[in-house]
């Protein structure tokens, strides 16, 4: 059980995809100008890297490696993420109502979000178990909402209501800002060896 | 007339739409892979063949790919592409494919790829297409030499590996970490927004009309709109 909660903490905290290993940037800096649709995006692409880990783990190990054609890899998870993807807006829309107005409109976006084709590889390259690589995907999905719930607190006090050169408006400063949390984040580097 | 049509398609991606400082396309790749000039331009060189390749191939499926399943359809050439490189960077330069990791598959899902399939390719003539392609991946490269070179010679107080600034002084490794890369495209982008203010090519077409996402995007709060519009 420790095995699966050091995972998860060292996910959030250690290897938090936006601030520790430049996954996820795009909505991180994109999507995080208010805490809604930051917590929004966050949950949403927490589900959908369960769900695409849920599913990926298994075609590779019990079919790719088993047939030798390991190098599909790339195509078929992303195929595989669009769809699920897919799926799941369209569950989601029939059967979840509440739940598809909330989160429906960051799926889209999902498919191309680098941080959940990176959790399945990443998953599949170190070798975890099933289970590890649903705790993995699992810790990878919160750390990637903490990071977007405190940016979007840190943009909502701070970016939008300071002056500042011309230059550095809109993305530069959030940049900057993301270089300072991500700067704190080190603070983290040494909880597990 | 139509020679200069050409060439501004050429030149469009290096500075007045480059993808990673203009558009803010691509950022993961570019954050993660500038640590070192040899890095961001094997990086570079890599996105800009798959960049090339899937222009061709979609201006030439354009009119057989139907509207409804598009993504799906530049999602499976782009990844196909994606595989080659893979496979080429594996065989013939085993030591970028240790550096690059992760992030040589992610080239898939490098926002400026799709985003030009669907902003220019699924739109023009091949010729169009590729140089559209040349010019963009060129500009993508340019930005990573940029920013690797900027790490690299603060970081390490090398360039290319040789050693320049380490000589007098030592390296800030910080530069290399990770609140190094974000602080270094912050400056790059502050300064292109700097010196490209007064002639205002800057903020044009960056709103959501010229978003490759603007179709599946239901009221703009998905995306990035205002933030320089």
């Amino acid at each position: 059980m420790a095995k699966y909660v050091i995972i998860i903490i060292s996910m959030v905290l250690v290897n938090n995809y936006p601030l520790a290993q430049f996954l996820g940037i795009c909505p991180f800096l994109g999507v995080s100008k208010d805490k809604e649709s930051a917590t929004g995006m966050g949950i949403a692409v927490t589900f959908v890297m369960v769900l695409a880990t849920a599913v990926t783990w298994p075609i590779q190990n019990l079919l790719l490696d088993r047939f030798g054609i390991g190098y599909l890899q790339t195509v078929v998870f992303i195929l595989v993420i669009a769809a699920l993807v897919q799926l799941i807006e369209m569950f989601m829309k029939k059967n979840m109502v509440g739940l598809y107005k909330s989160l429906g409109v960051f799926l889209p976006l999902i498919t191309t979000n680098c941080a959940v084709l990176g959790v399945c590889i990443s998953n599949i390259d170190s070798g975890y178990n099933y289970l590890q690589s649903l705790f993995n995907a699992f810790g990878a999905g919160i750390g990637f909402l903490f990071a977007m719930i405190l940016m979007a607190g840190v943009r909502s006090k701070l970016v939008d209501q300071s002056r500042m050169p011309k230059s550095w408006q809109g993305v530069p400063i959030v940049l900057l800002t993301a270089a300072i949390m991500a700067l704190s984040f080190m603070g983290f580097g040494g909880m597990f060896s | 007339m139509e020679n200069k049509s050409k060439l501004s398609i050429l030149t469009n991606g290096l500075i007045k739409e480059n993808p990673v400082l203009v558009l803010v396309l691509g950022t993961c790749p570019t954050l993660a892979t500038s640590t070192s000039v040899i890095n961001g331009f094997g990086m570079g060189v890599s996105a800009t063949a798959v960049l090339i390749c899937s222009n061709i191939v979609i201006a030439l499926l354009r009119k057989i790919i139907p509207d409804n399943v598009r993504i799906p359809c530049f999602i499976t050439v782009i990844a196909g592409f994606v595989t080659i490189v893979q496979l080429v960077v594996k065989a013939f330069a085993p030591a970028l494919d240790k550096s690059l990791g992760l992030y040589l598959p992610l080239i898939v899902v490098n926002c400026i790829i799709l985003g030009r399939a669907e902003m220019f390719a699924s739109k023009n003539g091949i010729i169009d297409s590729a140089l559209d392609g040349i010019g963009m991946g060129i500009g993508f490269t340019l930005t990573l030499v940029v920013m690797g070179s900027l790490r690299e010679l603060i970081g390490a107080g090398t360039w290319c590996g040789v050693p320049i600034l380490s000589r007098i002084m030592p390296g800030m490794s910080i530069m290399t970490l990770v609140p190094g890369g974000f602080f270094v495209y912050a400056l790059v982008m502050a300064f292109v927004h700097y010196i490209t203010t007064d002639k205002s090519t800057i903020r044009e077409g960056f709103g959501c009309s010229d978003c490759a996402m603007q179709d599946d995007c239901v009221d703009g709060s998905g995306c990035a709109k205002g933030e320089v519009a």
